[in-house]
């Protein structure tokens, strides 16, 4: 398949079961709800060693909050329930009960519910006051600049973590242009987040090492200044390759945003430099949810 | 399917206990079956035919029409439907409601929604002493739901009150949030004498300045996020409490009762 000059790679994006949930952060204006949800969803590129992948869903305007400020939704994804839910309390209690006239809300209905603010009430040190209203709680806990409103429980639900594609471009420059438009694209897109720095991947990884105590290692086979020193995936003109991960709550939420962040790389297409858009599979082995390139753009 | 409509035929001498017309008591039951249970009146018991007239057959949507003070313990521990009560109320209404809704058009009696549980409680005029407390002797008095009252309450609102919000879009008399554990009360209009008198923790929200005790401190002028989230939640309502020009987020917050724990607050409109 060939979309304005870029080959779509006959291959698929390997996924893999995770659990997420969303929260949503106000203040008393967008730029200090956007400063909370930045240090909340920092340092989570990776579950391999953050413990868990976040990032900012979108911004939201105050009539979709419930306080009527300001606010951001974020989510998060982990590996499991249990995870998830260390990964939500610490990052809550250190990023957003500190960032100033902040308030936290769950985003997300299930059945399942893990704490939000449940246990950082204990901060309040027995001031703390429980509200329940409509049937949700919600702790106030006083903070030196007045109090800190955060809903006790929030939702987790099963998602799709690892979604990813490849782009494959002439040089550098080119290579992150394309990406950069993608993002921009994808961002339009909800229950997605792409986790990585700006959204986009330098370092793709393979499984295993030569070294016994790494579990990945770089993907050598798209690595450009490797081309004649390993078994590489890439043509003579390709000089540089970044790759978008996509976390999603459905897999058609990662169906959908790959598709328009694929169609603004192509729309850059051959002539902005890029030659080829390929995905990272592990042969099937990794995860059972598979994102087949040529199906998503026909 | 009609609602199940009971008028009242007669003026009791005595007081009538009404709490054998339920929803859940009535569910099943033919109209024969009705007409024959027994409600106790004072030392007599009447057939409920002898004192109402009967129409209509669905049990979940029970009317009592030309109701008057004397029909006391009207949808005790009602567990879903709704009962509509045209005219006054007696003592005890809704004493323990589970589940359900119950208005009513006229007055109420002492001791309305007490020990009240979940569900919700209308009455469009006034209530007597001890709205949403704990019956005498008892610990804990409304456990959740919500009552509002459109005209005034009487004393002792929410003694004891464990969860749960009481609306009071007129005054509310003496002793208003006594022992309170938690829970919310809000009063539009004014509030007697001894507010919040041993309360421990929950809220009192009030539109005007009350006559505090010296048990209460000042803790100052405050904007608090939680407060337009329960505003927002009253916007269901047929009342006062939905018209956002009422809202507010800004009050004067005392802490009290210093007697007791002082984890409980008064929050005034500023």
């Amino acid at each position: 398949m060939i979309i304005n000059g870029v080959t779509i790679d006959a291959t698929f994006a390997e996924a893999f079961p995770m659990k997420a949930t969303r929260a949503i952060i106000t203040a008393q204006n967008e730029k200090w709800a956007m400063i909370a949800a930045q240090t909340m969803t920092g340092f989570a590129t990776s579950v391999i060693a953050c413990g868990c992948e976040a990032g900012i869903e979108r911004v939201l305007n105050p009539d979709e909050t419930p306080d009527g400020r300001a606010g951001v939704s974020v989510l998060i994804f982990a590996m499991g329930g249990k995870g998830l839910a260390k990964q939500l309390e610490t990052r809550a209690g250190q990023c957003v009960l500190t960032a100033p006239t902040t308030a936290l809300f769950a985003g997300i209905d299930s059945d399942i519910q893990i704490p939000l603010g449940k246990n950082l009430r204990y901060f309040g040190d027995g001031f703390q006051i429980a509200k329940k209203i409509t049937g949700k709680r919600y702790w106030r806990i006083p903070v030196m600049d007045g109090e800190f409103l955060t809903e006790a429980t929030t939702g987790q639900v099963s998602a799709v973590g690892g979604g990813n594609f490849l782009v494959l471009a002439k040089s550098q420059p080119q290579a992150l242009a394309a990406c950069e438009a993608a993002i921009e694209a994808m961002r339009k897109m909800p229950n997605v987040i792409m986790p990585f720095p700006g959204g986009v991947v330098r370092s793709g990884s393979k499984v295993g090492s030569k070294y016994k105590t790494l579990g990945a290692s770089t993907n050598d086979a798209f690595c450009p200044t490797l081309k004649g020193a390993t078994k590489t995936d890439l043509s003579p003109n390709i000089e540089s390759v970044m790759e978008i991960v996509i976390d999603g709550l459905t897999k058609e939420d990662i169906d959908n945003a790959m598709r328009v962040g694929i169609q603004a790389v192509c729309d850059l297409g051959a002539a902005e430099g890029i030659e080829r858009i390929s995905a990272g599979n592990y042969g099937g082995k990794l995860g059972p949810f598979h994102f087949h390139l040529q199906e998503i753009m026909a | 399917m009609s609602a199940l409509i009971f008028t009242l035929k007669t003026q009791p001498t005595q007081r009538v206990d009404m709490s054998p017309l339920v929803c859940q008591t009535l569910q099943g039951l033919s109209i024969a079956d009705i007409t024959a249970l027994e409600l106790q009146s004072g030392k007599r018991k009447f057939r409920v035919d002898e004192l109402f007239t009967i129409d209509g057959s669905d049990a979940q949507n029970i009317v009592i029409k030309n109701s008057m003070d004397k029909l006391d313990f009207i949808g005790k521990e009602l567990d879903g439907g709704t009962i509509t009560v045209e005219g006054d109320a007696g003592a005890y209404l809704g004493m323990g409601i589970k589940k359900g809704e119950i208005k009513v058009s006229g007055n109420a009696g002492l001791y309305a929604a007490c020990e009240m549980k979940n569900g919700y409680l209308e009455v469009s005029g006034n209530v007597g002493d001890f709205l949403g407390a704990a019956l005498a002797g008892n610990k804990m008095g409304m456990k959740g739901g919500i009552i509002l009252v459109k005209g005034n309450a009487g004393q002792r609102v929410g003694d004891h009150l464990r969860r749960g919000l009481i609306l009071i879009e007129g005054n509310a008399g003496d002793y208003c949030g006594s022992r309170m554990t938690a829970g919310t009360i809000a009063v539009m209009g004014n509030t007697g004498r001894y507010l919040g008198y041993a309360m421990r923790r929950g809220t009192l929200l009030l539109w005007n300045a009350p006559q505090l005790s010296a048990s209460f401190n000042d803790c100052g002028a405050h904007t608090l996020a939680f407060l337009p989230i329960l505003f927002n939640s009253f916007k269901a309502l047929n009342s006062k409490f939905a018209d956002a020009s009422v809202s507010f987020n800004r009050v004067q917050r005392y802490a009290g009762d210093m007697a007791e724990i002082g984890q409980g607050e008064v929050l005034v409109k500023l």
